[in-house]
């Protein structure tokens, strides 16, 4: 049965019909063609499509497009600046080679920003336990948890300049 | 997924008509379980009853010394609760132990224990803690509750609107998690409320069950010694790719030793 929702994507307000069953990364990716968001296994257990709804790391393959009506939507291509700037997680992943093929790293950026959010201070320890439901199949999980800890850290030193 | 009718109700009444009215319903909670089910045409549903707008649904509270958890309470809210953390910390840590981050930011408490999956760490908290699960029309005794492998008490178009914990005075909850899916191949809580043990044991078998022998030895000697004579009978338990019978039941034993001696 198809719906009408309207939703808040990379803070612009969309408005499209779907049907009940469009899996909310088949919207993002399908109808909205954001597709710096992946689809990497069909068990929600990779990562690769996760996104933040409305603050909160979420895997969009296992939501529906029609659960997210209302609410607020960031994806991987509404992180940088508008001038191309990019966010602070994102640099700390390019500057310490956080990534080999690539295909899981949005999906660990967002991730990676919702766990230095949620943990003021982080370990290397809570890095890697914070990211179990990412899997990296090149296995680069060493510099990744390495550009987490700098890219937490960077947010952290943005957060007080702006105080 | 094979398409379906989707309702977002308000108030449990309406979600209750919505239930009551579908030819095959279904609510849709977290859907941490259920999405994953749909996707791969392994469930077909006619209607799902999306209750993520009843605001009654959701929330922690203290109601004299009970800690009350709404259904539609996420398992990331539980396990950063102040309320739980300060309670019953074993709780916030069986919530702190489901699945990853993101599983925990959608799954909830009610769309956990409705399931009923044998592997689920909820089912042995509920149980281990003596809990009582309100649904919209009953109140029903968390040992009552789970009946058999994805079975529960609960009619299909009944609700669980809460959770009500008695606070015990130690607890603990151990768990050998599968290393990809973090569910449990064993998990053991154990809870000592005054001279009583209650000690539950999750993904052994089809369905959460309280360790009878473990909880006389405990109420006899609080110690992890005291569970080195148990054995625990392998014949009704899963066995699969990930651990065979005898290995289940032996970390029955490794992790309630585990949580006994955590509470040394």
């Amino acid at each position: 049965m198809a719906r009408t929702i309207t939703l808040t994507v990379n803070g612009a307000k969309v408005t499209r019909e779907v049907e009940s069953r469009t899996l909310l990364v088949q919207f993002l990716r399908e109808h909205l063609e954001l597709t710096g968001t992946h689809i990497g296994c069909d068990t929600s257990q990779c990562g690769a499509c996760v996104v933040h709804v409305d603050g909160r790391s979420v895997k969009s393959c296992t939501m529906l497009a029609v659960q997210a009506d209302g609410a607020a939507v960031t994806t991987i291509e509404g992180l940088a600046a508008a001038d191309g700037t990019l966010h602070p997680m994102q640099a700390a992943f390019r500057e310490h080679h956080g990534l080999q093929c690539g295909f899981c790293t949005p999906g660990m950026v967002m991730s990676a920003i919702d766990l230095a959010q949620t943990h003021p201070t982080l370990t290397e320890t809570a890095v890697r336990e914070g990211l179990e439901g990412n899997i990296c199949r090149c296995t680069g999980y060493h510099n990744i948890v390495k550009a987490v800890l700098a890219g937490a850290e960077a947010m952290a030193g943005r957060a007080e300049a702006a105080e | 997924m094979y398409d379906f009718d989707y309702h977002r109700p308000t108030t449990i009444a309406d979600a209750v008509a919505l239930l009551a009215q579908a030819e095959d319903g279904r609510p849709l909670a977290g859907g941490q379980s259920l999405i994953p089910t749909l996707k791969q045409r392994l469930a077909k549903r006619s209607d799902l009853v999306d209750l993520s707008a009843i605001t009654e649904l959701r929330g922690i509270r203290d109601d004299g010394g009970t800690l009350v958890i709404g259904a539609m309470t996420r398992h990331a809210e539980v396990a950063a609760s102040d309320l739980v953390r300060s309670a019953i910390p074993a709780l916030a840590a069986t919530a702190e132990s489901v699945g990853d981050a993101q599983v925990r930011n959608l799954g909830t408490l009610g769309g956990s224990i409705a399931n009923n999956d044998p592997s689920a760490d909820y089912p042995a908290a509920l149980v281990g803690l003596g809990a009582t699960i309100v649904t919209d029309r009953r109140s029903i005794a968390a040992e009552d509750f789970f009946t058999g492998l994805f079975e529960t008490a609960l009619a299909a178009d009944e609700l669980v609107v809460s959770v009500r914990f008695p606070r015990p005075d130690r607890a603990a909850y151990q768990k050998f998690p599968n290393p990809a899916s973090r569910y449990a191949v064993v998990g053991v809580f154990v809870a000592k409320t005054g001279n009583a043990v209650r000690v539950a044991v999750t993904g052994a078998g089809a369905v959460v069950f309280r360790h009878s022998a473990m909880e006389a030895a405990l109420t006899n000697s609080f110690t992890p010694a005291a569970l080195e004579p148990i054995e625990t009978p392998a014949d009704d338990f899963n066995g699969d790719i990930h651990a065979s019978q005898d290995y289940r039941a032996h970390l029955v034993k490794v992790m309630a030793k585990r949580a006994v001696a955590a509470l040394q």
